[in-house]
């Protein structure tokens, strides 16, 4: 009923503006999803036709070949096992230290958090920089171990405003008078009461710190020097950005050696990028949930 | 309820600070160390929990801004940073006197300015096109794939832009070539450094930031479109009376963030899409000071350098604070 009356009241002139609106829509669309594609198609087609520029939308020759190189080359394997052990060790620290220190700092009753409030927001405008922070990570023997990456940036202040906007709004005043009453500790209400109030604040604080440690590379380019211990992203950089192919095929021709190195390139952005954009669709409504928590100010 | 409890405690605490000690000093700061006590004493798991992440603040945040006074300093490996000796303001006069700090300084500032003036009103037409579509399918379609490429690494975006790009390989140039064009190396012009930057990240988050914009529009009054409908207002009118007045808030906050971040540029993009031949517009402060201190290991003079960014910033951020909070009440404190 009242869509009709929408279409009969519509003037000619919003109608001309909802066309130019869809067909401008209709373009960002394709803009942003023809690039994804385009490397999805590229990393399933054969490597001549990559090479050959025959690829435009869909595969060309389907083949696997990029993916079963990529499986044999240890270099991958490695950056891969270490990319989800800073992933999964990383994010777990990450969100105890973010909840330990988010849900005090939510609770009225706990003095000085108006200061220690102020003194974590500060480090957010500013910093000491790159040096200093790196001589501190020196100073404690961390250059060149996993720590490197799993530590120095394992809180990040925007989260701590978000979990503790979450607990102020969610966590009712009464809930934790009647916990007093009854003689319940501060520990055991966050373990019993808090928590598991909290799931949807924790899914966000796990996806957005998982994400973050599984596309960074700044950290592991500053404080790692062993091959060995590189995630995946520096693995990647050295492979496409500084075109490193060099490891990856031994006994080739020259041609088949270029043409197979190109394919490579699209496999390894899709592996890499993958296991984020797989759980992605599943998991939006928690990443808009959690941006929306953290735009109330306060 | 919560005035009874406090009421109740403050009269609790008073008896107990007049039986611990004589009264003495005056009543507001007698008052405010008794709150401590009977906090410490209550939530003493609660400090107890905020301590490692306190740690990690004062290690990793606070010693850093101590060990900056390295800026003031010659640093010598084998004395430490405080045993070094003093130099004064010496590497801060080099750096000024340095050729290359007015090409950092503009390098620096025509690159967010840009992403700045290209950046900020994308999102936020993006979000009124789509607040004004209808059809609830195509819209989360729509906001489901602008958003998806935020999830893309830094690693990840600048190599798809180089397999784009690749002067031979690359299909933007395959294309030139198929319309009789020559090919462009495109990475290696240094003209086409900071339109590449820019709109690469456009690509990757006018999406994301829309969804704070359409968050913001889905909060206004829906009786102020029905009155606009009501005076017989066109989409278009809606949007500039009650649309973008309704949301000015949010783009104020968004505005201050960005301007506040113009020399905070991050350094992980540029510093892969840098090569020899386009630095001359891609050395920015923060990948020279990674260049100097990290890779040429001067340390004093790196630290200097970004200490002058660091503060400019936190300048310029209070800046424009205190100019959004006069002429529109809307502040980030």
């Amino acid at each position: 009923m009242a869509t009709m009356k929408r279409t009969i009241r519509e003037s000619s002139g919003d109608r001309l503006f909802m066309i130019v609106v869809y067909t401008i829509l209709t373009l960002v669309l394709i803009a942003v999803i023809y690039p994804l594609i385009y490397i999805v198609s590229s990393s399933i087609s054969s490597p001549q036709a990559v090479t050959s520029g025959k690829v435009w939308l869909w595969p060309v020759d389907i083949s696997f070949q990029g993916f079963k190189t990529l499986l044999a080359t240890p270099q991958i394997i490695t950056g891969y096992g270490n990319s989800l052990f800073y992933t999964a060790v990383g994010t777990f620290i990450s969100v105890a230290l973010t909840v330990m220190i988010a849900y005090p700092l939510s609770r009225k009753t706990f003095f000085g958090r108006n200061a220690l409030m102020m003194l974590i927001t500060f480090t957010m405008i500013f910093s000491g920089g790159l040096i200093p922070t790196y001589m501190v990570v020196k100073e404690l023997h961390m250059i060149d171990t996993r720590w490197a990456l799993l530590i120095p940036n394992a809180i990040w202040v925007w989260q701590v405003i978000i979990a503790r906007s979450f607990f102020l709004s969610s966590i009712p005043e009464e809930l934790i008078e009647a916990s007093e009453m009854d003689g319940c500790s501060d520990l055991r209400f966050i373990w019993s009461v808090v928590l598991p109030l909290s799931k949807p604040i924790l899914a966000v604080l796990v996806l957005m710190y998982a994400v973050g440690q599984w596309n960074a590379y700044f950290d592991a380019l500053i404080y790692l020097k062993s091959a060995d211990l590189f995630p995946l992203q520096l693995v990647l950089r050295s492979i496409i950005i500084q075109n490193n192919s060099s490891g990856l095929m031994d006994a080739m021709k020259m041609v088949e050696r270029q043409q197979l190195a190109e394919l490579l390139k699209y496999a390894l952005i899709v592996v890499a990028t993958l296991p984020v954009l797989i759980i992605y669709p599943f998991v939006q409504r928690y990443f808009v949930q959690g941006m929306l928590v953290g735009s109330v100010k306060g | 309820m919560q005035g009874c409890e406090r009421t109740l405690g403050g009269i609790a605490l008073n008896a107990e600070i007049v039986a611990e000690k004589p009264v003495q000093g005056t009543r507001p700061s007698r008052r405010r160390s008794g709150t401590a006590i009977r906090s410490f004493k209550k939530h003493w798991q609660l400090y107890l929990l905020v301590l490692p992440p306190v740690l990690f603040f004062l290690i990793f945040k606070y010693y850093p801004m101590l060990n900056a006074v390295l800026a003031f300093k010659d640093y010598n490996v084998i004395k430490g940073i405080w045993g070094s000796p003093w130099v004064g303001m010496r590497n801060f006069r080099l750096f000024f006197e340095n050729p290359i700090f007015w090409d950092l300084i503009k390098n620096t500032i025509f690159l967010s300015g840009y992403l700045l003036l290209a950046g900020f009103p994308i999102p936020l037409l993006l979000a009124l096109m789509l607040n004004e579509v209808r059809s609830g399918k195509f819209k989360r379609l729509v906001q489901m794939v602008t958003f998806a490429p935020y999830f893309i690494s830094t690693v990840v975006m600048v190599s798809m832009i180089m397999l784009f790009l690749a002067p031979r390989l690359g299909f933007v140039n395959v294309l030139l070539n198929n319309m009789g064009l020559d090919s462009i190396n495109f990475l290696g012009e240094p003209g086409m450094f900071r339109s590449i930057y820019v709109w690469s990240d456009i690509w990757q988050t006018a999406g994301y930031t829309a969804v704070i914009y359409l968050a913001a529009l889905s909060g206004i009054d829906p009786t102020l479109y029905e009155a606009a409908k009501v005076d017989g207002a066109s989409r278009a009118q809606k949007i500039f009376h009650v649309d973008l007045p309704g949301i000015l808030p949010t783009i104020v906050i968004v505005l201050i963030l960005n301007v506040g971040n113009v020399m905070a540029i991050g350094f992980e993009k540029v510093y892969l899409l840098q090569n020899p031949l386009n630095l001359v517009n891609s050395e920015i402060i923060s990948t020279y000071v990674y260049s100097i201190g990290l890779l040429n290991a001067n340390y004093s003079f790196a630290t200097a350098v970004g200490l002058f960014n660091s503060v400019i910033n936190l300048i310029l951020l209070v800046l424009v604070n205190s100019l959004a909070k006069r002429f529109s009440n809307n502040s980030l404190w």
